[in-house]
């Protein structure tokens, strides 16, 4: 870590402070944050992310003052920082709108209407893609699939989800936004914060608002309302009563699950079970695989949930 | 409604089966009390009261396979690990879901966190880990805010931190927010991110479970993986072999969006068909023709009407010439261009493309430019040969499953819909009206803008 780092930089107080450029008070406080961040982890690198999403919350963007910041804390250079702030479509390089409008023009919601969408927004607040507007109040950017398919059309501000968009409706939002308004999301908190809490947030640092707005919407809800309806269950029935019925020990109330039934279950021999089997993909005896064999594909890769 | 196709022969069961969507009705279903109303910690409780090579054996009896798209079975990746050396060793939750059509766990983290924080707990308890992390994708607030709610309330209620209930067993948890890049859902790109580097693949091997973070042995599974522990811990794997097929064991939660009746999550056991799944959703929007889907994701080839029947198991669909992979069933329906879709879809991976290979990067790159220019009327024959020569060059060629994935929608749509290219070619432009295709009534804009896609 880098405690001695940190304090030396901060400097004494006749000592302007070297790289960042930030106020001593603005440094004491910031550097309080970042020791937060880093003692989250077992190597203070992993601190970097949302030590960038910290300087965002401070400055709308990641400032040049921000990288010299993360620099100092990090004990890494401006380069190494810019390097991975630069990879990231999070980390904005210039002065953020007080609310992110992102319209999904991924395939799917692009077709269900998102290209209407953000052609109607884009005309309708004088603005391209990643462009603020003159009150600074929303910046307009196109993202990429936010995985909420099933309420597309898709809109996010400020990365809180408005589902199943008009052109209507999202203009009806940025124009509440602009008036300064508080807005309510579809799913998520009670309305919208500023692009400057919601960083302070994605760096961890909770704002207590997680027990706000609905769990689940329509959509979400969609299978389990009909098997409610029709009675339907997994074997055993639901997951509470299938709990209810267990062992006082907490045992389990079923199955393989104890050592000596694990060992002597027909079952764990038996072609199903990953545990005995001989290898019949290439999956399974390399498990990154194959590259281009469908069956072999790494677990997190892009057939994966990435 | 639709018991009558269930197709004979296979396990009778019902036609949906919630466990992890079973508590998603509950009031406030997001907080620890909720969950544990609903029988949850059960399965934390039967796993400290083994060995944690128990825990192990009973996951891999379950047959449970990664559902974060690869299907490696999950178990098995944990028996990866080399024995213990009296160092760290780290469970790496995946929970970057980014891969376009897939919307099954960001809702499941938003109505159920703490299915998720007792799967780590198992998992980390079976493997012999004491400090877990889930990566979370940055785009989605109020998420992480129920992640860290959760953990915070998982803490103070003795399931995490020191001394697990009592059991001797230390757990920290950290919830890591990303900062927008689809190539971290790649497990070692992930790593790398979760490192404060860039979020760019590692070459392989050493697999994560030998080298992962920190290069320390590590577990990276799926939310969906590592949610569906608990369960299988606590009910045994027999219940869950019990569903699904012989060698996809279990249930999924199949994610139904696009041009269906009732768009949303359904979680039924694997084997499942489109046709029964449909059926339950009402139907394909306004009653009309299905046009082409993907079982399970932007980078499973696409599907036709040709499939509704396929059994949406991990061998049925690689039979049929695709992959299961996160079940992200995009339905389209007749009205809508495959090649506004495809080329969509490419302008996606060239934009999250990390740059690290050539093939990807340059591959990508250049498919979208052929791709907008048949798109919008001026693209020659020769385009669609090149495209397919391009992809040839990707598939098996790039650093690590973007690329190849980025290859699946040009290569299936051609070989499917090779005439609708055409009729871009040579009718000079798209012959579809994309208002058709929309949610909502609108009037299209006079020339529609070729070149707006992939201005990220």
């Amino acid at each position: 870590m880098t405690t001695e780092t940190t304090t030396d930089a901060s400097g004494g107080p006749g000592r302007p402070r070297s790289r960042s450029g930030y106020d001593a008070e603005k440094v004491a406080r910031l550097a309080a944050d970042a020791a937060l961040i880093v003692a989250r982890y077992p190597q203070p690198r992993s601190a970097l992310l949302p030590m960038l999403h910290l300087v965002q919350s401070e400055d709308g963007y990641v400032s040049r003052d921000g990288i010299r910041f993360c620099a100092e804390q990090l004990d890494l250079t401006a380069a190494e920082v810019s390097a991975v702030a630069t990879f990231y479509t999070q980390y904005k390089r210039h002065p953020n709108g007080t609310y992110t409008v992102g319209v999904c023009t991924n395939t799917l919601c692009a077709i269900m209407g998102g290209d209407e969408i953000f052609d109607e927004l884009s005309e309708h607040l004088g603005v391209g893609h990643d462009e603020t507007t003159d009150d600074g109040a929303v910046t307009l950017e196109r993202v990429e699939c936010n995985a909420a398919c099933d309420y597309a059309p898709v809109m996010m501000v400020n990365w809180e989800f408005f589902d199943n968009q008009t052109p209507g409706s999202a203009t009806d939002v940025v124009d509440r936004l602009r008036a300064g308004e508080q807005v309510a999301p579809t799913r998520g908190a009670a309305s919208v914060c500023s692009f400057k809490q919601m960083s302070r947030v994605l760096a961890g640092f909770t704002d207590g608002r997680a027990d706000e707005g609905v769990g689940a919407g329509e959509p979400t809800l969609a299978g389990l309302r009909l098997a409610r309806e029709n009675g339907w269950t997994a074997p055993g029935g639901p997951t509470d009563t299938a709990e209810g019925a267990q062992a006082p020990d907490g045992g389990p109330s079923t199955g393989t699950t104890g050592p000596a039934d694990a060992q002597g279950e027909p079952e764990a021999g038996e072609e199903q079970s990953s545990a005995e089997r001989e290898p019949t993909t290439d999956a399974d005896v390399d498990p990154g695989g194959k590259p281009g064999t469908p069956e072999a594909k790494p677990d997190a890769s892009k057939g994966t949930d990435a | 409604m639709s018991e009558q196709s269930v197709a004979a022969g296979r396990p009778s069961h019902d036609p949906l089966t919630p466990v992890l969507s079973d508590t998603w009705d509950a009031d406030r279903s997001w907080t620890l009390q909720a969950y544990r109303d609903h029988g949850g910690y059960a399965g934390l409780r039967a796993a400290l009261a083994q060995e944690p090579a128990d825990v192990v054996a009973t996951v891999k009896a379950s047959g449970l396979r990664g559902r974060g798209g690869a299907g490696f079975p999950t178990g098995m990746k944990w028996g990866f690990l080399p024995p213990p050396d009296g160092g760290p060793r780290y469970l790496v939750v995946n929970a970057d879901e980014s891969e376009p059509g897939t919307c099954k766990d960001i809702p499941l983290m938003m109505a159920s966190p703490q299915a998720l924080i007792e799967g780590v707990a198992i998992t980390s308890y079976a493997i012999g880990c004491h400090h877990a992390f889930i990566y979370v994708r940055g785009e989605v607030l109020h998420v992480y805010r129920r992640l860290l709610r959760a953990v915070e309330e998982a803490y103070a209620a003795g399931l995490l931190g020191k001394d697990v209930q009592g059991s001797g067993f230390d757990l920290e948890v950290t919830v890591h927010a990303g900062a927008g890049a689809y190539i971290c859902g790649e497990e070692t790109a992930l790593l790398d991110s979760l490192e404060g580097l860039r979020g760019q693949p590692r070459l392989k091997p050493p697999f994560p479970a030998v080298a992962g973070l920190y290069a320390r042995p590590t577990v990276v599974n799926n939310v969906e993986s590592i949610a569906s522990v608990p369960s299988i811990v606590a009910r045994g794997a027999d219940w869950f072999t019990s569903m699904g097929t012989e060698r996809s064991a279990g249930y999924g939660l199949f994610s139904l969006s696009g041009h269906v009746t009732r768009p949303g999550q359904y979680e039924a056991p694997l084997g499942t068909t489109l046709r029964e799944l449909l059926d339950l959703a009402g139907g394909m929007r306004g009653g009309k023709a299905l046009k082409f889907w993907t079982p399970g994701g932007s980078s499973t080839p696409i599907f036709t009407d040709a499939h509704l029947d396929t059994p949406l198991d991990y061998e049925s669909v690689a039979k049929a010439g695709s992959m299961l992979g996160t079940r992200a069933l995009q339905i389209f329906d007749e009205t809508t261009c495959v090649v506004r879709a495809v080329s969509r879809w490419t302008d996606f991976y060239a934009h999250e493309s990390c740059g690290k290979c050539t093939p990807c990067r340059e591959g990508t790159y250049w498919m979208k430019q052929v791709l907008a220019r048949i798109e919008g009327g001026q693209g020659t024959e020769a385009d669609l040969d090149l495209l397919l020569d391009t992809c040839d060059n990707i598939l098996g060629r790039a650093f690590c499953a973007l690329g190849d994935g980025a290859t699946s929608p040009v290569t299936s749509s051609i070989e499917l819909f090779r005439a609708e290219y055409e009729a871009h070619i040579t009718g000079g432009g798209c012959p579809f009206d994309p208002a058709a295709a929309a949610l909502f009534d609108y009037t299209s804009r006079p020339s529609s803008r070729v070149l707006t896609a992939g201005v990220h």
